[in-house]
């Protein structure tokens, strides 16, 4: 087949009955990495708009319609430092939402110090205006990032929640055999690296078992909800999982002879507490970093024959890092 | 084993590590018997380049003979005498399919690490930071050479390791710069850096039908290695004004095409240049692009501006008008080292080329840091490395 109808792919991923979809339109993962884009485009603009500021003052004064006396340049280099500052901060926090809210404070002294400057000449007031409208505009992006960061922020140690993940790749093998290799769930963990083994054990019914922090596994029972030969596989945890899951795999064929299109979406109940903690960690601070890999690591062995190892990366945790040097006699991926 | 290891900033030393072992199937060990420092170990040397460790083993070009094969290498057994391409490369994915080997989709496990900063991530090199895979590298006594049924070049024994050396990165890459000008009869092409892959652009030009080469640096040394093993002229950016050098030499039109040898880590003069050296060190920006700015407005309207000399990130004040209103093309990449190879080594046995004559400098391995010192500083002559381990 080479096509999906509109009514096909609104039923991809629908989460199965015990697992309840995200509130929002967007999937979490994908608004925590919108949110810290902005934030980050934010910082840049502030250490780009402090150094600015330090470097010429007068400049900026002219630029900006304002008086281009000794005291507007003080001003503008205070303001300048104060930008690095929160520039840096914005950056070096894991959570930047309190430097996000000092952009918001710093843009309400920008805009009361635009109001009491004094134009030189009448064609500054033009300029003035433009320059407060700018700062307005800036004021604006800086309170929504803000709001949007401090809001993930009490998420985090909010009540569970649904996961949702979606990833995809195109690997270079015809559809039918990547159809095959995924419908031997005893694969997955060759390319799912926190997986340790899956264990068919009945129709349609698979034992897995995950790595999780501090030596610790956690095991649940799998059913296959939906199979559709070389087109789609759906799958889900059953009743007296530690972590309910259910995922989604659709096979498509990649325009121009390129292969195959893999889509995986994946569903996790995460209670809170400390087993929310433990798959936080287990997926890293952004849960589909994980499954990008994984993704990558299935491309791998279809392609290649098998999973790459790389001398820089820890072996079992493909995402941490070592120095790129021979390892001492340890037993590499394929001896 | 020996290897040449990272340090931190403009620090380089020589620690005894474990021998590497095979990993992967396809992946055979080398016996490294000639490693050379290349332009671009600079700017990890330098800091340039985000994503190194302390500890990691520096160095992608590198030949030697192999010592050991994992099962699924059938093309090469123990003994035989090959140059290791600097990108590595599946050979099976879509892009190494296209002979597009530095953008093979399967090489760097770390791309995970680079999608954020470059939308997607091109292929693994040896030696190059872990955000281009975290391999250990060749400036080595042996290397683990991942693919190797897909990337060395077995090489004949009359040739001497110097003779085919550069077939791992320098010469392919000063290769592609000149075939991506698409070079037609009677075209001028000018290249900034007269660095070993500048030598390098500026002698392939000139086997693709270039009329006219002219080469930009500021070494003496270097430009007078252009002059009389390359055959180019040269301008001397310290003492003329390279636009109107470069208007004066070709009639006003400017050169056909353009190559930037350089990199991220020009130098240059005057305002814009401290204001670069200030916006990079205080991480504004991540590179220097002073002959890249300078290049795009010296090449003719229509004309392509070809781009090897490397860049990491983001750069400043970039000269988009010029390159819009007057329809310029920018090629650039990686190298695709293992397409050259073949015919660049059949062009070394049928005698057209000698790429020994950059090299002017050969140590121990042990002396790798003066090697890196020397070769940072230009001083006394020194225009390419090679070490042996
Ligand atoms: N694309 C690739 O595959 C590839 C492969 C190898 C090297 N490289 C890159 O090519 C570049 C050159 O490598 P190299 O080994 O020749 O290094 P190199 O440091 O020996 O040469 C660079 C030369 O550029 C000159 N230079 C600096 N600023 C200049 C300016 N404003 N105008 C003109 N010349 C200027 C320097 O004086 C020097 O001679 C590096 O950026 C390196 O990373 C790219
Ligand atoms: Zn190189
Ligand atoms: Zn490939």
């Amino acid at each position: 087949m080479t096509a999906f109808d509109v009514r096909d792919q609104s039923r991809i991923g629908q989460p199965t009955d015990h697992l309840l979809p995200p509130p929002d339109e967007m999937t979490l993962d994908q608004a925590a990495v919108t949110d810290r884009r902005l934030s980050v485009v934010l910082g840049v603009l502030s250490i780009a708009l402090g150094v600015t500021n330090l470097a010429v003052p007068r400049e900026v004064a002219r630029f900006i319609g304002v008086c281009a006396d000794g005291q507007t340049q003080t001003a503008l280099r205070i303001v300048g430092i104060r930008e690095i500052v929160s520039g840096i901060g914005i950056f070096r926090q894991p959570k930047p939402s309190g430097w996000a809210w000092t952009r918001v404070a710093g843009d309400v002294m920008d805009l009361s110090l635009l109001s009491n400057a004094t134009p030189r000449r009448r064609g500054d007031w033009a300029r003035n205006r433009a320059a407060a409208l700018t700062v307005l505009g800036i004021t604006l992006l800086d309170l929504y990032s803000a709001v949007r960061l401090s809001r993930d922020t009490l998420q985090d140690v909010a009540q569970p929640q649904t996961i949702r993940v979606k990833k995809s790749i195109t690997v270079n093998r015809a559809v039918g055999e990547v159809y095959a290799y995924w419908h031997n769930f005893e694969n997955l963990p060759t390319f799912m690296s926190h997986l340790e083994a899956v264990h068919v054990t009945g129709i349609n019914r698979s034992r897995w078992k995950a790595k999780a922090p501090a030596g610790r596994t956690v095991e649940w029972d799998a059913e296959i909800t939906q199979d559709v030969p070389n087109e789609r596989i759906m799958w889900r945890s059953l009743e007296g999982a530690e972590i309910p899951n259910s995922g989604t795999v659709e096979f498509r064929f990649a325009p121009g002879d390129r292969g195959t299109e893999v889509h995986v979406e994946l569903y996790y109940q995460s209670p809170a507490g400390k087993i929310g903690v433990t798959l936080a960690k287990m997926f890293g601070e952004e849960p589909g970093m994980q499954i990008a890999d994984d993704l990558r690591a299935l491309k791998q062995v279809l392609e290649t024959g098998s999973v790459l190892v790389a001398d820089g990366a820890e072996l079992g945790n493909r995402l941490a890092q070592r120095p790129a040097q021979p390892r001492k006699d340890e037993a590499g991926g394929d001896r | 084993m020996k290897a040449v290891s990272w340090q931190g900033r403009q620090s380089v030393q020589v620690d005894t590590v474990p021998d590497p072992q095979i990993l992967n199937d396809r992946d055979a060990i080398v016996k490294i018997t000639s490693t050379a420092i290349c332009g671009s170990d600079l700017h990890l040397y330098n800091g340039f380049i985000p994503g190194m460790i302390k500890g990691d083993i520096l160095g992608h070009e590198f030949m030697g003979e192999v010592v050991e094969v994992g099962r699924g290498v059938g093309n090469l057994k123990v003994g035989d005498r090959v140059v290791v391409p600097f990108p590595i490369a599946c050979g099976n994915c879509t892009a190494c399919q296209a002979e597009a080997y530095s953008l093979c989709e399967n090489s760097n496990p770390n791309a995970w690490m680079v999608e954020p900063i470059w939308g997607h991530s091109p292929a693994g090199l040896f030696g190059y930071s872990h955000l281009a895979g975290g391999y250990a590298g060749g400036q080595a006594e042996f290397a683990r050479v991942p693919f190797a049924d897909v990337g060395p070049l077995k090489v004949p024994d009359h040739l001497t390791d110097e003779q085919v050396l550069f077939l791992s990165d320098i010469f392919p890459t000063g290769y592609m710069g000149a075939e991506m000008c698409n070079i037609q009869r009677g075209d001028v092409i000018a290249v900034w850096g007269a660095g070993p892959v500048g030598q390098f652009a500026a002698k392939s030009a000139f086997m693709l039908g270039a009329e006219r080469v002219i080469v930009i640096d500021r070494f003496e040394d270097r430009l007078r290695m252009a002059r009389e093993k390359v055959g180019a002229e040269t301008i001397n950016y310290e003492q003329t004004s390279v636009l109107e050098a470069l208007k004066e030499l070709t009639g006003g039109r400017g050169p056909d095409s353009v190559i930037d040898a350089v990199g991220m880590e020009a130098h240059g003069h005057g305002a814009l240049y401290a204001y670069d050296k200030v916006a990079q060190t205080t991480k504004m920006t991540t590179d220097r692009p002073v002959a890249l700015r300078e290049a795009i407005l010296a090449c003719k309207n229509g004309g392509t501006v070809s781009v090897i000399g490397v860049y990491s990130g983001v750069i400043d004040k970039f000269p988009m008008g010029a390159v819009m209103n007057r329809s310029l093309t920018i090629k650039t990449g990686q190298a695709h080292v293992h397409r050259y190879m073949r015919p660049l080594l059949d062009r070394i046995e049928r005698g057209e080329i000698n790429p020994s004559f950059v090299i002017t400098h050969t140590m121990r391995l042990d002396d790798a840091p003066l090697g890196y010192d020397k070769f940072l500083h230009k001083e006394d002559g020194c225009v390419k490395v090679v070490l042996k381990p």
